[in-house]
């Protein structure tokens, strides 16, 4: 590019070099605890990977990968497979993303954009109280108040006008897939709130003038806005995605508990998650407990690499500002 | 597709924007203001639940006293609370120490491939479900030990509130202005005493706030006690043995079949509740104030 | 005293780059009576004692103007005078800024812009603006030109192309950028994608187009076309440039405003503002001695 300076020879002497301060001995010693303690964020993750894996290895070792693929979670018979809970994972995540997704962007939309000053503050306090409430408070919320409300108001209503879709038929429990997206969903929507937010305000204010400037809507400007932020906001559904996925205690109390696979919404399921906090303690036999640990791992896959393409997609669409990126 | 050719074309006959994009207008910011209302409704429905249910249950008796043996009524749950305070305890003397260590170093010498490395490697932790933190320290203390206990618990905790600390402490560490770090070396100190000196008191305020906040999360962390510290429906402190905690006293008593306890369920989720929400929000509100 | 080059004749314009292909012949416009006139709507500007507050600063005190149509005019004045307020008054783009108060008129041809019948997003198809960092959308350099149209509603892909075509001649583009026009926007250089940005807001056949120190963030060469660019633009459309560098105003405008501390000190012909300015304040600007 034209426009750099050239030096002229005569500026720079001819035995000069870059100065750096060097560290003394105490210096030294000093940095060198700092990065023993910064190891031990490496130890902690390898140790987890170890115990997982040494934990799991006789199941993996008599299952083989038909335990991803095996229906039957049998203790007695000793049988295990982790279909019904992969499953019941993967579709309760899903379908609290499908009904967090418009609720949570169209909230960072309206928050980044439309909102004035005051409402809006108030509103992202609000998000962030939905934030910190515990697991276990969604979860008590989900048996005792959601589910009566879906038991005796809702589901029945969907069996009798949806019933006759596959995905509507079955019993008004109250407690099942429906229950447990729904809080699910309300649970994952403060992350896509707070990351999209963040995303769109990392958007250069040209985009929206230029658009105006061109005799735009107010909405044909944020549509523009939003389409230069796909990368990231794709980032924050995917961290959603692997915050749900990851999801215990609220999703153990309203899912049901039952290893059969369902594609009714209606109907009880589970999920890795709430498998092992159901079971772990009443595991008796060395494969059982094992096979638990396998449910672990997979879980702990899964959630690593959603959760790794997601900061990817993040730090590249805020610039790599680790500010942001922290925020998830 | 006909090719048209510039000369031919007439001008853009116009008149404002079509009624369709007035009509999309409108219905997007319609669309956006009802997203923003229908996330208020869970939170006020929640808070709203917890404080019809739990208000009633809220009396001295029941921070100060014991479960009530199964089948009576009445007790309470000290043991619960002194037990996530020990827990938290003993989470806060691992998590923090380690995390502030490891966040000074990525903010002082945080330029090179290992420092890199070890942000990553956070990120992946922070990532890492708490219930899978569980089963990793059921394997690495509980099982070695013989048995579930306090300290199991306390690691477990400890190991999800590492990466937010780093994370925390590193941002922090940066924000002190240079001028402080560049005032000290010009008065002769060695980098080490600059940093311990001089950056680290004026880190110091945004480190406890930090700190507390991922130990208040911590506190309402239920699965990574249930199989470390496990529960437990007596009085203990020990180290060694199973401990009660707040969290699991909700999920036993929330499961249970008596009504009673499940009231004393509502009553503790609204005191966690209290306890989290309080202490976030006005950590979050003071830290605001300091940093912006 | 600051030597003016005689600002061209408005009637020659000769376009400095041979072009490939001939020139688009000036489209017909029908009138209100039907009949078919041979130039563009002549649109003038105006304001008469407008003043502008930001909450309680007050940004613009009692202007009052006329631009002509089809000429270029040029607002200089220091950092902070209001320069850019007052520009961008005329789209209201100020709207954007929370907390903005008005009162007196300004005017775009026979439109009151802060009249509260008068449609905004219209208003802004008409009134062109391009911004001082070229800001390209991040799509292709096609579809930046095609933005506007596809706004309006156009969805004949031979019209669209036929039209983004003859944007890009008029902005002096085409010949650089026929060939890739499916590349990305952003990849062109900061003279290349001011030009795309003027493109783009001719594609919508405005009646005016501002211009915020539309060359301030460009190498001297790029510049230098920017400025042929306004020339041979003025033609067609009412312009009006903000600038810091009164050469430039000099080389550019048939009038030129000089304002400070949010008031139009003087107004007139370029050639006698520079020359023999009416104003103290106006010369000891124009000579150096602040700003």
């Amino acid at each position: 590019m034209s426009g750099t300076l050239a030096m002229p020879p005569s500026a720079v002497p001819a035995g000069a070099r870059a100065t750096r301060t060097r560290l003394g001995a105490a210096d030294q010693a000093y940095r060198a605890l700092l990065a023993s303690l910064a190891t031990a964020v490496f130890v902690v993750v390898a140790v987890i990977v170890f115990e997982l894996a040494r934990g799991a290895g006789p199941s993996i070792h008599a299952f083989g990968w038909g335990f991803l693929t095996g229906t039957d979670w049998d203790p007695v018979a000793e049988k295990f497979g982790a279909l019904p809970y992969l499953y019941g994972t993967l579709m309760s995540s899903f379908l609290a993303l499908l009904i967090a997704l418009p609720l949570g962007i169209g909230t960072a939309v309206y928050l980044s954009e439309i909102a004035p000053a005051r409402v809006g503050s108030v509103l992202a306090f609000v998000v962030e109280l939905l934030a910190s409430i515990p697991s276990i408070v969604f979860g008590i919320w989900g048996v005792f108040v959601l589910a009566p409300f879906l038991r005796g108001a809702i589901e029945p209503w969907l069996i009798a006008h949806l019933g006759f879709l596959p995905l509507f038929r079955g019993f008004p429990f109250g407690l099942g897939m429906l229950n447990a997206a729904l809080v699910l969903a309300i649970m994952i929507i403060p992350t896509l709130v707070t990351i999209s937010r963040e995303v769109l305000r990392a958007m250069p204010r040209t985009l929206r003038e230029a658009a105006l400037a061109l005799g735009s809507t107010r909405a044909e400007a944020i549509a523009v806005t939003l389409d230069a932020a796909r990368p990231g906001i794709l980032g924050a559904v995917i961290l959603a995605l692997g915050r749900a996925l990851g999801e215990t205690m609220a999703v153990t109390m309203v899912i049901g508990n039952s290893n059969r696979i369902s594609l009714s919404l209606l109907a009880p399921g589970a999920t890795l998650a709430s498998l092992v906090a159901n079971e772990f303690t009443e595991a008796t036999g060395k494969l059982y407990l094992s096979a638990l640990i396998e449910i672990a791992l997979v879980l702990f896959g899964i959630t690593i690499v959603v959760n790794a393409v997601a900061r990817l997609l993040v730090l590249w669409a805020t610039g790599g500002r680790r500010d942001v990126a922290g925020a998830a | 597709m006909s090719r048209v050719r510039p000369e031919d074309l007439r001008p853009l006959r116009l008149g404002g924007p079509s009624p369709a994009r007035r009509a999309v207008d409108r219905a997007s910011v319609v669309a956006a203001h009802l997203a923003a209302l229908l996330v208020l409704v869970p939170v006020a429905l929640i808070v709203w639940h917890l404080l019809a249910h739990g208000l009633a249950g809220i009396n001295l008796d029941f921070f100060l006293h014991m479960p009530a043996p199964v089948g009576e009524a009445g007790g309470g749950m000290a043991n619960a609370i002194v037990g996530t305070l020990m827990l938290v305890g003993i989470a806060a003397a691992i998590a923090v120490p380690v995390g502030v260590g490891a966040g000074l170093f990525l903010a002082e010498h945080g330029g090179g491939r290992f420092a890199t490395l070890v942000r990553y490697t956070a990120d992946v932790l922070s990532g890492v479900p708490s219930i899978v933190v569980g089963v990793a320290t059921y394997g690495l203390v509980v099982v070695p030990m013989g048995r579930f206990s306090a300290l199991a618990g306390g690691i477990a905790l400890a190991i999800l509130m590492l990466p937010v600390i780093v994370r925390s402490t590193e941002e922090v560490v940066r924000l002190v202005p240079q001028s402080y770090r560049q005032a000290a070396l010009a008065l002769g100190a060695p980098h080490w005493k600059v940093v311990q000196q001089v950056v680290l008191p004026a880190a110091s305020a945004g480190i406890a706030t930090a700190s507390l906040l991922a130990l208040s999360r911590a506190a309402g962390e239920t699965a990574p006690l249930l199989f470390t510290a496990l529960g437990n429906r007596f009085w203990s402190t020990a180290l060694d043995q199973p401990i009660a905690s707040l969290p699991v006293f909700i999920f036993d008593y929330a499961r249970a079949p008596y009504a009673d306890w499940n009231r004393q369920a509502w009553a503790g989720a609204l005191v966690l509740l209290t306890l989290v929400a309080l202490v976030s929000g006005l950590l979050r509100a003071t830290t605001r104030r300091i940093v912006r | 005293m600051i030597e003016t080059r005689p600002t061209p004749d408005i009637a020659a314009a000769p376009p400095a780059d041979p072009p490939a292909t001939p020139r688009p012949s000036l489209p017909v416009r029908a009138t209100e009576s039907g009949a078919a006139s041979a130039l563009p709507p002549r649109v003038a500007l105006s304001a008469r004692k407008f003043n502008l507050y930001y909450g309680t600063n007050q940004a613009l005190r009692a202007v009052s103007l006329e631009l002509p149509a089809h000429s270029v005019s040029a607002i200089i004045g220091p950092s902070g005078c209001g320069k850019s307020t007052l520009l961008r008054s005329f789209n209201r783009m100020n709207d954007l800024i929370p907390g903005v108060r008005t009162e007196g008129v300004v005017q775009v041809g026979d439109v009151n812009v802060f009249a509260p019948a008068t449609d905004v997003v219209e208003l802004r198809r008409r009134v062109g603006m391009v911004f001082q960092r070229p800001n390209p959308f991040p799509k292709s350099i096609f579809e930046n030109v095609a933005f506007g149209l596809r706004l309006l509603g156009l969805r004949n892909r031979g019209e669209i192309e036929a039209r983004v075509e003859r944007s890009l001649l008029q902005a002096a583009l085409w010949t650089e950028v026929r060939d890739r026009l499916e590349r990305p926007a952003l990849q062109l250089s900061g003279g290349q994608q001011q030009r795309l940005c003027i493109a783009r807001c001719l594609a919508v056949e405005p009646d005016v187009v501002l211009m915020d120190e539309p060359a301030s963030a460009l190498d001297p060469t790029a510049t230098a076309r920017i400025e042929e660019l306004i020339l041979e633009l003025k033609a067609r459309y009412t312009i009006v440039v903000v600038t810091h560098n009164m050469q430039q105003a000099a080389r550019v405008s048939d009038r030129t405003a000089f304002m400070l501390n949010g008031e139009l000190i003087e107004i007139g012909e370029t050639r006698a503002l520079f020359t023999r300015p009416g104003k103290k304040l106006t010369e000891d600007y124009i000579t150096g001695r602040f700003g």
